[in-house]
């Protein structure tokens, strides 16, 4: 019940026009796994789930992309491009941030990032 | 058209150009000497800066995503005389090091991100010049592989900077979807300030803020400061922040103009914020890098004030300081790189009669400290004169009152080292340094343009008769 108060109100108020009703779900999606990144990145202690989590909130960002241009812009392409370079940038990311893990680990002997904790103050 | 990208785009072909040059030798040779790559790196980079200087046009390419004027021009030629002067500074880090190729390549690369990211005109290329120029520094933040505290830089670095470019990229999303168009010049047409455009907007100046490090977003700073070596904490502190705010002084000033009392007002809590508490962190650090990452959180809340002008003179100042910026604050890290190299001491109580031994680098660190902290006769007095007339241009004089009571502040910790260098008494001070050629030529330059930036005042002049008007 809350749930479709929430959405009648967000498509009320949301600027999108005509296509504000299914375009509304798809953001709510979107903003919810936005949103699950960011507690995941704050809470998890181990290395690896937090890459995970910023990966969540940057596959958030290529379903808004891709929504709005399906729903909004259908002539021109720029949000489909744009969600291809983020994957792209996303995947040489975690390639460096993995590596950068894996020699913290020869180090530290752990990936969990209370370990990690010389730098303070 | 046919050789247009080739023109324009000269700069970036010349970076490109020498990371090629480096790949070769690195595929070519293992007999090189390190002295050897490191003297031809640094003339490589030398005619870089040079060339740079001269045969530039004005145009714009590839549908208005690569753009270019003499602002921007300037702006890289800044950008490639710091990392000269970083490369000059790194020899004496590098010269024992086993992988000397590879750190110029993955340096280069970024400078490569930054030149397009500050000739960016779409979102997208700017997001992309962006991710090309922070994910390698990642990498080389973590170079000494065997430290410790290097790796655990490099991991705070890679995720927070991944995180920030998040919340950009969620900020830039909705824009897309309330404007249909990435092209910054569409763009301000578009904006009107409905309350999605300015949660929009916050998210975007979020991301801004983890890159230029403003307070609530600075946490990182010190620790990846602390930690990376220091060749690539200079690169961090000055080189990939300057383009950062050159981006984000022209983003505001064209895209966002629509809606400049909503930045205005953000702008105005982040700079006070920024000011106080990167003054009053500053205060109680001993490790010298540390001590200098909080003093350049501080010198952003003030460039911070500069931005908030949104006039002409705004633009004009931030570029001014961030030139005064680049010789100050590479010449205290020039000083400090040299000792941590040579004899591993970073602590300030190890400088505690520095001038005993070591009277030349003591009269360096003295001055760069000088400028940032703003003293006249050097050229960080007239850097933060400019911002703070630039920022008092909107009539809100609290914000001028308290940048410069920060001010007052900040001289009591940049003096604090000062006192320790000539004045406090040390059993066993740091013993007499042999400096190289090329820490000693780029510790010359950094002395020579905070002298004569201030005084020379066409170069003020110039930069404002380039600079956007609002």
């Amino acid at each position: 019940m809350k749930y479709f108060f929430l959405q009648a109100t967000l498509s009320r108020s949301l600027p999108f026009g005509e296509a504000g009703g299914a375009l509304t779900h798809i953001l709510f999606l979107s903003t919810t796994l936005f949103f699950i990144g960011m507690y995941g990145l704050f809470t998890r202690r181990n290395m690896i789930t937090i890459l995970m989590a910023v990966e969540l909130i940057l596959n958030s960002v290529n379903i808004n992309f891709v929504a709005f241009n399906k729903y909004l812009y259908p002539g021109k392409l720029d949000g489909i491009f744009f969600s291809i370079f983020v994957i792209t940038i996303a995947a040489a990311e975690a390639a460096v941030a993995i590596a950068i893990i894996i020699n913290l680990y020869r180090s530290h002997h752990s990936i969990d990032v209370e370990d990690a904790s010389e730098l303070k103050y | 058209m046919g050789t247009d990208f080739l023109i324009l785009m000269k700069q970036e072909w010349m970076v490109i150009a020498i990371i090629f040059i480096l790949m070769f030798i690195k595929i070519g040779s293992n007999e090189w000497k390190n002295e050897r790559i490191l003297n031809l790196v640094n003339i490589l980079l030398l005619i870089n800066f040079i060339l740079g200087l001269f045969w530039n046009q004005e145009g714009t390419l590839f549908n208005e995503m690569y753009k270019t004027n003499p602002l921007i021009v300037a702006e890289k030629n800044i950008l490639s005389l710091g990392t000269y002067i970083i490369a000059l500074q790194a020899y004496s880090w590098l010269k024992n090091h086993q992988h000397v190729l590879e750190f110029y390549i993955l340096l280069l690369s970024t400078l490569v991100g930054m030149f397009f990211m500050i000739s960016a005109g779409n979102l997208l290329m700017f997001y992309l010049g962006l991710e090309l120029s922070s994910i390698p520094l990642a990498a080389i933040a973590n170079f000494d592989l065997e430290k410790r505290k290097s790796s655990e830089a490099a991991f705070k670095f890679i995720i927070s900077s991944a995180f920030s470019s998040g919340l950009l990229l969620f900020g830039i999303s909705l824009i897309y979807g309330l404007t249909g168009t990435l092209t910054f010049t569409e763009l301000s047409q578009h904006l009107n300030g409905n309350p999605l455009e300015i949660f929009a907007f916050v998210l975007f100046i979020a991301g801004f803020g983890f890159k230029i490090s403003a307070v609530p977003f600075h946490l990182w700073t010190a620790d990846v400061y602390e930690g990376a070596p220091v060749s690539v904490t200079s690169y961090l502190s000055v080189i990939s922040k300057g383009a950062v705010l050159f981006v984000f002084v022209s983003i505001l000033y064209t895209v966002f103009k629509p809606i400049a009392i909503t930045w205005y007002n953000i702008l105005f809590i982040l700079s006070v914020l920024t000011m106080i508490i990167g003054n009053l962190f500053a205060i109680r650090q001993q490790n010298l890098k540390r001590f200098l990452a909080f003093s350049s959180i501080a010198q952003v809340g003030f460039i911070l004030v500069g931005i908030s002008g949104a006039s002409r003179e705004g633009s004009a100042s931030v570029v001014y300081f961030v030139l005064i910026y680049v010789f100050s604050n590479l010449g205290a890290f020039g000083v400090v790189g040299l000792v941590s190299a040579l004899s591993g001491k970073e602590n300030i109580d190890d400088y505690k009669s520095f001038y005993k031994n070591n009277p030349l680098l003591s009269w360096v660190l003295a001055i760069s400290l000088f400028s940032l902290a703003g003293i006249p006769p050097t050229a960080g007095f007239f850097g933060k004169f400019f911002l703070l007339i630039s920022g008092a241009g909107q009539g809100n004089y609290l914000l001028i009152t308290i940048a410069a009571l920060n001010m007052i502040v900040s001289l009591y910790y940049y003096l604090k080292v000062i006192k320790a260098i000539f004045m406090d008494p040390n059993d066993n001070p740091i013993e007499k340094l042999a400096i190289p050629a090329s820490p000693k030529l780029a510790l010359f330059i950094c002395v020579a343009g905070i002298v004569l930036t201030g005084l020379m005042s066409y170069v003020y002049e110039y930069i404002y008769s380039l600079a956007t008007s609002f």
